[in-house]
C-alpha cells in the first residue's frame, strides 16, 4: 500500500488572550491511498483541527509542529488533462495513469526513477534525497493545491455556500479556476455534477440559489463543487451531522459512490462512530487532541483495545446496536 | 477611573478626547479670556492673521477679533449640539419605547409618522421651522431635534420589541405593575445602551446642521457662530479667505473629535456589556 | 419579477400614507406662519387693507380649519401647490422649472460618490488591518466632518479663484447662446465643482460602510468554504464578499437622498446653481412660506419615489427579499 500522506508528530495549538489551547498533541498518522478512513472523536478531541491542518485550512493564529508529507506521485497521476504549466512526460504514459482511474494502487518506483518523479510534478518544491533498497521516498515539503487535490466538505451547507450568488455559478466557478473551463464548459462541467450527485432536475438547480433548497440538497451541491476539479483526497468534517437522519444515510452513500467512481481517497470526520463503521475501512479514534487508536473497521468495532473506544461503542444505544457488532463478525 | 482608562484605550480615541477638551476649555472660558463683546470692534478691518500677537488670527470686515470670535462661535456649536442631540435622543427614546412597547396601533401610527419625519429632508424641514418661528438659540436646537429623533427613535423600538419577551418584563406585569411604569423604569433602561451609541453620530450632525443654518443667516443674530463667520467671509473670499477657511478648520476638528472620542465611548460600553 | 410587483405595491400603500401625513404636517405649519397669504398678498402689491376681507372671503380663507385643509388636500390632488409670493407665479411651475437641475446635481453626486466610495471601500476591505485600510478610514472619518458648504467655498478658493481651471458658479455661462453638446459640456464644467463639493461628503459614507460590509463578509462561513475550494483570493474578493458587502450600501442610497437633498442647498447657494435648493434658500430670505412648504412636499415626494426604486434594486440584488411571501 502505498500512503497519499504522511502525518508526523503534528501538534497544533491556538493562541488566545496569550494562552496556548492545545488542540492535537504529537499525531502520526499515514493515509493510504485509496483508502476510506474514518476519524472518530467527541468535540474537543482535535478531529476537525486535523482536517483543517491537512487541507492547510487553519487560522493564521494557530501553531503548527511536526510535519504532513503528500506523495506526489499519488497526488498527479490519473490527472485526465494536463494544466498548460506541467511538462509533457513520459512517465505519465508508463501506464499509472490508466491503472489509477478505478482506486488500484499504481507500482511502487524503484531506485533510478527518482528523477521521473521530480520531472512529474511542477508543484515539488524541493527534491528529496533517496534511500537504497527501492522504497519510494516521499518528497517534502510539497503543498498541495486546495480544491483542486483536496475537496473539503463543511458541515453547515447553508454556511457553506454564497447566499447571493446561484449553485450553479459556484460550482462553475471551481471548474474554471481549477480546470481552465471557459464559461459554457463550466457551466456544462457544473450540470453534470449535478447531474453525478442525483439533484433532482438539474437544470432548474443550476439556476437556484441557496436559500431555494433543502439541507440535503445543499449538501449535494457542496459536494459536487468539492469533486468539481477531480481531488484526489476528499475531506468530510461532520459533512452529515447538520442534516435529518434519512437524509444523512443518503449523503453517506452518495459520497460512498462518488469516492468509488473516482478512486478518491476520503477521510471522513463525525462524531457517530456508526455512521463511520458503514462507510469506512479504517477507523482512528481520537480524545483530548491525541490518536488513541486505529484499525481497521472491524478492528475497531468488534476488538477495541481502549476502554474509551469500548464506552463510545457502548454509548451507541439503539436499534443500531445489533447490526453494529455483526458487520465486523467475521464471514 | 477604570472607565477613564478603558474609555483611552485607542489613539483615536485619544486624540478625539483631547480635541474636546481643548474645545470645552475654549467654550467654558471665552467670557474670561476674551471679556466684552466678541462683535465689538479690535483693530483694522481685514488685518491677515499672524501679523499683531493681540489679534493672533486677524480681524473680519469690520474688525472684530476672529480668535475671540472663534472661542464664543465653539459656545454655541458645543450648546446647540449638545441640546439639540439629547433632545432628540429624549424625544426618540420615549416614540421608540412607546411604540415598541405599546404595539398594535399605536405602533402603527407613531411609526408611519417616523417615516413622515424622515422622508422630510431634515435641512429642509429646519430651514421651514426656523423661517417660520424665528430665528434664536432655542428655536435652532428645537428646529435639529425635530430632524435627529427618527434615529433614535428606531433603535429604541427595535431593542424594545426585543426586550418586551424577556422574564422580568413578564415578572413585572404580574405583580401588577401599570404598562407605562413597566414602559419606562424597566424597559427603557434596558433598551438605551444602542441608542446611545447612536449619540457621537447625532452631536455631530447637529453641529454641522447649525452651522449650515448660520450660513444662510438663519442663526441666531445675538451669537457669533462659526457658520455665521464663515457666511461674512465669503464676501472676501478673493482677498481674504482665511476668514471663511479658519472657522471651517474649527469645524471639522471639532465633528472629528466628537466622532474620534465617540468611537472610544461604544467601545467602553460594548466591553461592558459583554462582560456583564 | 412578480416578487419584486408585490414589494411595489405594498411599499406604495404605505407611502400613500406617510405622504398623507408629511402633507397634514405641512399644512399645520403652514397654518403657524405669521400672516397669510392674504397679507403677504397685500404687502407684495401694496393694495389697500379693505380688500383683506373681500380677499379673505375669495380665497377661502375665512373658513374653518378642517376646510382649509379639505381645500388643500383638493388643490394637491390636482397637483396645485397654490401661489408663490415672491414670484407670483403658481409654485408648481417654479418648482418644475428649478427640479432638473437638481435632479442632475444629486444623480451625479450620488453616481461619484457611490461608485468611487465603494471602489475606496473595496480597496481598503480587501486587507483589512493593512496601512491602505487604516489610511483610507482615518482620511474618510476626516472628510465626513467636513461642512460641505465649507468645502464648496475652500473648492472655489483653489480652483476657481487661485487656479482658474473651472467657473466660480452658475450652471452655465450666461448669454452665451451655446446649444447642444457644446451647452452640455459648458454645463458639465459648471457642475464639477458642486458635484464634488457634495459627492466627496457622502463619498466618506460609501467608503466606511463597504469598508465595514467587507470586514464583516470576510467573517462569514462561505469565504472559508470558498477557499477550501481554492478560489483565488481575488476572485472571492470581488465576486463574492464585495457582492455581499454591496447589499446594505444599496439601502444606504436610499436613506441618503433625503440627506443629500437637504444638503444640496447650502451647495446650491454657494455655488448659485439655480435648482430646488436655491430655491429654498430664495424663499427663507422672501418669507415665501407657501413656496418652502411647497418644496417639502416635493421632496417628501421625490425621496419616496427614490426609496421604491432602491428597494427595487434591492430586490434585484438580492436573491432571499421576499422570497417566503412568494413561497419561492
Amino acid at each position: 500500500m502505498t500512503a497519499l500522506l504522511s502525518i508526523r508528530d503534528l501538534s497544533v495549538a491556538y493562541r488566545g488572550n496569550g494562552v496556548e489551547v492545545p488542540a492535537l498533541q504529537g499525531v502520526s498518522l499515514e493515509i493510504e491511498a485509496g483508502e476510506r478512513l474514518a476519524i472518530i472523536g467527541e468535540s474537543g478531541s482535535g478531529k476537525s483541527t486535523l482536517a483543517l491542518a491537512i487541507a492547510g485550512l487553519l487560522p493564521g493564529a494557530a501553531l503548527v509542529r511536526g510535519t504532513i508529507e503528500w506523495s506526489v506521485s499519488q497526488l498527479q497521476t490519473s490527472r485526465s488533462f494536463t494544466p498548460p504549466s506541467v511538462l509533457p512526460d513520459i512517465s505519465l504514459a508508463r501506464g499509472e495513469i490508466g491503472s489509477f482511474a478505478v482506486g488500484s494502487p499504481p507500482a511502487t518506483l524503484e531506485i533510478g526513477e527518482s528523477s521521473d518523479d521530480s520531472a512529474i510534478s511542477p508543484l515539488a518544491r524541493e527534491m528529496s534525497g533517496r534511500t537504497e533498497g527501492g522504497v519510494k521516498e516521499l518528497q517534502p515539503k510539497f503543498v498541495p493545491l486546495l480544491g483542486r487535490d483536496i475537496g473539503f466538505v463543511f458541515q453547515d451547507p447553508s454556511a457553506s455556500l454564497d447566499p447571493v450568488m446561484a449553485v450553479g455559478k459556484q460550482i462553475a466557478e471551481v471548474a474554471h479556476t481549477h480546470l481552465n473551463l471557459g464559461g459554457p464548459r463550466a457551466y456544462a462541467k457544473a450540470r453534470t455534477l449535478l447531474e453525478r450527485v442525483r439533484l433532482p432536475d438539474p437544470g432548474a438547480a443550476m439556476r437556484a440559489y441557496p436559500h431555494q433548497l433543502s439541507g440535503g440538497q445543499k449538501q449535494r451541491v457542496v459536494i459536487a463543487a468539492a469533486i468539481a476539479a477531480g481531488p484526489r483526497l476528499l475531506i468530510a468534517d461532520e459533512a452529515t451531522s447538520a442534516l435529518d437522519t434519512i437524509v444523512q444515510a443518503e449523503i453517506v452513500s452518495l459520497i460512498r459512490r462518488l469516492v468509488a467512481e473516482d478512486g478518491m481517497t476520503l477521510l471522513f470526520i463525525s462524531h457517530d462512530i456508526a455512521l463511520a463503521a458503514e462507510l469506512a475501512e479504517r477507523i482512528a479514534v481520537f480524545r483530548h487532541g491525541k490518536l488513541l487508536e486505529l484499525g481497521t473497521t472491524a478492528e475497531i468495532v468488534n476488538a477495541p483495545r481502549h476502554a474509551y473506544t469500548r464506552a463510545l461503542l457502548d454509548a451507541h444505544l439503539g436499534l443500531d446496536t445489533g447490526p453494529l457488532r455483526r458487520i465486523g463478525a467475521p464471514a | 477611573m477604570n472607565g477613564l482608562r478603558r474609555l483611552l484605550r485607542t489613539p483615536e480615541a485619544v486624540a478625539g478626547t483631547m480635541i474636546l477638551a481643548v474645545l470645552f476649555a475654549m467654550a467654558l472660558s471665552a467670557s474670561l479670556i476674551f471679556p466684552g463683546d466678541p462683535q465689538a470692534i479690535a483693530g483694522p478691518a481685514l488685518l491677515p492673521p499672524f501679523q499683531d500677537w493681540s489679534l493672533p488670527f486677524g480681524t473680519d470686515r469690520l474688525g472684530r477679533d476672529v480668535l475671540a470670535e472663534l472661542f464664543h462661535g465653539a459656545r454655541t456649536s458645543l450648546a446647540v449640539g449638545l441640546v439639540a442631540a439629547g433632545a432628540a435622543l429624549v424625544i426618540g427614546a420615549v416614540v421608540g419605547t412607546l411604540a415598541g412597547f405599546a404595539g398594535g396601533i399605536v405602533d402603527e401610527v407613531l411609526m408611519r409618522i417616523t417615516d413622515a419625519f424622515q422622508t422630510v429632508p431634515g435641512f429642509l424641514l429646519a430651514l421651514a421651522f426656523v423661517s417660520i418661528v424665528g430665528p434664536s438659540l432655542g428655536v435652532v436646537v428645537a428646529a435639529i431635534a425635530l430632524g435627529a429623533w427618527t434615529g433614535p427613535a428606531r433603535v429604541a423600538r427595535a431593542e424594545v420589541l426585543s426586550i418586551r419577551e424577556r422574564d422580568y418584563v413578564a415578572g413585572a406585569h404580574v405583580i401588577g405593575m401599570h404598562p407605562l411604569e413597566i414602559a419606562f423604569r424597566e424597559v427603557l433602561p434596558n433598551a438605551l445602551p444602542p441608542v446611545l451609541a447612536l449619540s457621537s453620530v447625532i452631536v455631530a450632525a447637529a453641529i454641522l446642521t447649525e452651522a449650515a443654518l448660520s450660513f444662510l443667516g438663519l442663526g441666531d443674530p445675538n451669537r457669533v457662530t462659526w457658520g455665521g463667520m464663515i457666511a461674512e467671509g465669503r464676501a472676501v473670499l478673493r482677498t481674504a479667505p482665511f476668514l471663511s477657511i479658519i472657522p471651517g478648520i474649527a469645524l471639522v476638528l471639532t465633528v472629528l473629535g466628537v466622532y474620534l472620542a465617540g468611537e472610544g465611548v461604544v467601545e467602553t460600553t460594548a466591553v461592558r456589556r459583554s462582560l456583564s | 419579477m412578480n416578487r419584486a410587483l408585490a414589494l411595489i405595491r405594498r411599499r406604495l400603500v404605505g407611502s400613500v400614507f406617510v405622504l398623507l401625513i408629511v402633507i397634514i404636517g405641512t399644512f399645520l405649519l403652514l397654518e403657524a406662519a405669521p400672516g397669510d397669504a392674504v397679507d403677504a398678498y397685500i404687502v407684495s402689491t401694496g393694495g389697500d387693507t379693505g380688500l383683506i376681507e373681500v380677499l379673505r372671503h375669495r380665497w377661502g380663507l375665512d373658513q374653518s380649519e378642517l376646510t382649509r385643509l379639505a381645500n388643500y388636500l383638493w388643490a394637491l390632488c390636482h397637483l396645485d401647490l397654490g401661489q408663490s409670493v415672491t414670484f407670483s407665479r403658481p409654485i408648481r411651475d417654479v418648482v418644475l422649472e428649478r427640479l432638473p437641475t437638481t435632479l442632475i446635481l444629486m444623480g451625479s453626486a450620488t453616481a461619484l460618490s457611490f461608485g468611487l466610495g465603494s471602489a475606496l471601500g473595496i480597496y481598503a476591505g480587501a486587507r483589512p488591518g493593512s496601512f491602505r485600510d487604516r489610511f483610507l478610514s482615518i482620511g474618510s472619518l476626516a472628510l465626513y466632518a467636513v461642512p460641505g458648504f465649507w468645502l464648496g467655498l475652500v473648492l472655489i478658493v483653489v480652483f476657481a479663484v487661485d487656479l482658474r481651471w473651472l467657473p466660480i458658479g452658475g450652471i452655465e455661462t450666461i448669454a452665451s447662446g451655446k446649444t447642444g453638446l457644446d451647452r452640455a459640456a459648458d454645463i458639465a464644467t459648471h457642475l464639477v465643482l458642486p458635484v464634488s463639493a457634495l459627492g466627496f461628503i457622502y463619498l466618506a459614507l460609501y467608503l466606511r460602510m463597504m469598508r465595514a460590509g467587507m470586514a464583516e463578509a470576510w467573517r462569514q462561513d462561505f469565504v472559508l468554504a470558498a477557499r477550501a475550494r481554492g478560489l483565488s483570493r481575488r476572485r472571492i474578493v470581488l465576486a463574492h464578499v464585495a457582492r455581499n458587502a454591496l447589499l446594505p450600501l444599496v439601502t444606504m442610497l436610499g436613506l441618503q437622498s433625503a440627506q443629500m437633498l437637504g444638503g444640496s442647498v447650502v451647495i446650491e447657494s454657494v455655488f448659485a446653481v439655480p435648482g430646488l435648493g436655491r430655491l429654498a434658500q430664495e424663499a427663507v430670505a422672501g418669507r415665501d412660506t407657501p413656496l418652502l412648504l411647497g418644496i417639502i412636499l416635493t421632496s417628501a415626494v421625490l425621496v419616496i419615489l427614490i426609496n421604491l426604486l432602491v428597494d427595487l434594486a434591492y430586490a434585484l440584488l438580492d436573491p432571499r427579499v421576499g422570497a417566503s411571501e412568494a413561497g419561492a
